[in-house]
């Protein structure tokens, strides 16, 4: 269903009235059973910062640079991903975030609609070297949406992506320019960004359900349960 | 969960009305754009079938539809076979063979939304109903509320006018009752529903400073002149001077109050001139805030599955 982050994060009935909801990654239904840590906080702060190199290396320009995140999880992450880039090359990149929900190529089924998240994209992308930055990629479905939304709003010179983690199963003809860690998994088996229950700001990345998939177990796990 | 159709506040639950709110939260932000357009509804069919003239809820749909890229089609009376005796009904289930994704009915009789619902697989959208609902006027108004105070729960929202005969103000007093505020409604007793305060909840006053006191919110509603066949007040002139809102009047609310109008205004009538066009006046974010509603009442109820169970036909319903 959802394309690379599980199932479609937050509740179905959002937020108090007065106000958006601030917070990027939710903390989903705490304890799924068996959860495996895939990178604690350390791991994901090193990946990001040999990716935040790397991105350095290989742009030209660095100044013409923007970030954009896909949320969830990929708000905090390409927040990070931005103190990186000023620590390691002293550039100030914008973030932009791009909800991609009404580009799902889901949506011509029927039921509950998908809540939306929000799109804050601060200045024209036109002329700059958009990298797209999402937590978990996997059908590439997403992705291609993310691109469809972002020609809404300019022309970038280029589209790169950044995934914390690549965990195979693409449907379509979508490759990462830059990966923190590759990942093989089965079908079945939820990926999710989180924020570590106490411990303000800090993420870490789980890996639970059944290999089998299908089961209960994996499907309702990331849903409304 | 949200429903088949979107008839009337009165049916919604609070997490249904804050769910339309939240979503109309980020429609907003499409608006704000170069391209105001996302492929959302593509292919996607929204009759609005306005038995009632209409300009700005009629607009304002068409916007919403397109923004999200549905085709959107207006049928009206003048324009259709209703002026060859064509039933409701039937004008209504011919639309409907055309497969609609929505239709968005308004029509001068209470109800008619209703039982159209009752007959077609397409969900329908109440634009306004004779003195019964108005939905999306309510919703926005909500919606321009929460977006002005940041909040609902525990305002003291003051509906002024017309209570009579207003959808606007029925839809709006239970939307506001929902979502956590006081409402009172200040009207000539011509004016007031009988037994209001029990029926509706809210509190009911014939004298304005008193309804005013303490008002978070003050909506002035319009002197619908086609509506009024009988004499319920003695003039114009004095309706504006008792219940015709300025700016010495709005001392009597909180100094923070917000003056709201669901348009179109009688000028000098229902609100004074300076008061519709300058602060605290929200009218244009009303009309604004409109279209982001719009878009997510069709974002959410259009398009979805068709009744689950039976075969389509008539009969299945009610």
């Amino acid at each position: 269903m959802t394309p690379s982050s599980p199932q479609s994060p937050g509740s179905p009935d959002s937020g108090p009235v007065a106000g958006r909801t601030p917070d990027p990654v939710a903390t989903r239904n705490p304890a799924s059973r068996g959860a495996r840590t895939l990178l604690d906080d350390a791991g994901i702060e090193r990946s990001l910062m040999r990716i935040a190199h790397e991105i350095v290396e290989r742009s030209p320009d660095p100044e013409k640079l923007y970030l954009v995140a896909i949320p969830n999880g990929g708000v905090p992450l390409a927040r990070r991903l931005a103190r990186d880039l000023r620590q390691v090359a002293d550039l100030s990149v914008p973030v932009g975030i791009l909800d991609t929900t009404l580009y799902r190529d889901d949506l011509q089924s029927t039921g509950e609609r998908p809540p939306l998240r929000r799109t804050e994209m601060p200045s024209a992308v036109d002329e700059h070297v958009v990298i797209l930055v999402d937590d978990v990629v996997k059908t590439g479905r997403t992705i291609r949406a993310a691109m469809d939304a972002l020609m809404d709003f300019g022309r970038p010179r280029a589209v790169q992506v950044v995934g914390l983690i690549d965990r195979g199963h693409r449907e379509l003809p979508i490759k990462l320019d830059y990966v923190g860690k590759n990942v093989p998994t089965h079908p079945g088996e939820e990926v999710q960004l989180r924020n570590v229950e106490g411990e303000e700001g800090a993420l870490e990345l789980v890996i639970f359900g059944s290999p089998a998939g299908g089961d209960e177990d994996s499907g309702g796990a990331g849903g409304a349960a | 969960m949200i429903g088949r159709d979107l008839l009337g506040i009165e049916d919604l639950e609070r997490s249904e009305i804050e769910r339309i709110l939240d979503t109309a939260d980020h429609m907003r932000e499409i608006g704000t754009r170069d391209v105001k357009k996302v492929p959302t509804l593509r292919g996607r069919t929204i009759i609005n079938l306005f038995f009632e003239a209409s300009t700005r809820t009629r607009a304002s749909f068409e916007i919403a539809g397109k923004r999200l890229s549905a085709d959107v089609i207006n049928f009206s009376p003048g324009s259709s076979s209703l002026k060859k005796a064509e039933s409701i009904l039937d004008t209504a289930k011919t639309l409907d063979a055309m497969d609609p994704d929505a239709v968005v009915v308004r029509h001068e009789v209470s109800g008619v939304p209703r039982r159209i619902a009752d007959v077609l697989e397409a969900p329908v959208i109440n634009a306004g109903d004779g003195a019964h609902e108005h939905p999306t006027q309510a919703l926005l108004d909500c919606f321009t509320v929460r977006q002005v105070k940041g909040r609902i729960d525990g305002l003291t929202v003051t509906i002024v006018g017309d209570i009579l005969h207003s959808r606007v103000a029925r839809s709006n007093i239970h939307a506001f009752r929902k979502l956590g505020a006081e409402v009172r409604v200040a009207a000539p007793p011509t004016m007031l529903p009988i037994a209001i305060e029990e029926t509706l909840g809210v509190k009911a006053f014939t004298s304005l400073r008193e309804a005013l006191d303490g008002a978070d919110v003050v909506m002035a509603l319009r002197i619908q002149n086609e509506r009024l066949a009988g004499a319920f007040f003695p003039s114009v002139r004095e309706y504006s001077a008792t219940f015709g809102i300025d700016r010495a009047k709005l001392h009597y609310a909180k100094e923070d109050a917000i003056v709201m109008h669901p348009g179109p205004i009688n000028r000098g009538v229902e609100l004074s001139h300076d008061l519709t066009d300058h602060r605290p006046s929200v009218i244009l974010d009303q009309v604004r805030n409109g279209v982001a509603v719009r878009m997510a009442v069709l974002y959410l109820f259009a398009g979805r599955a068709p009744r689950a169970a039976g075969p389509p036909g008539p009969g299945a319903g009610a």
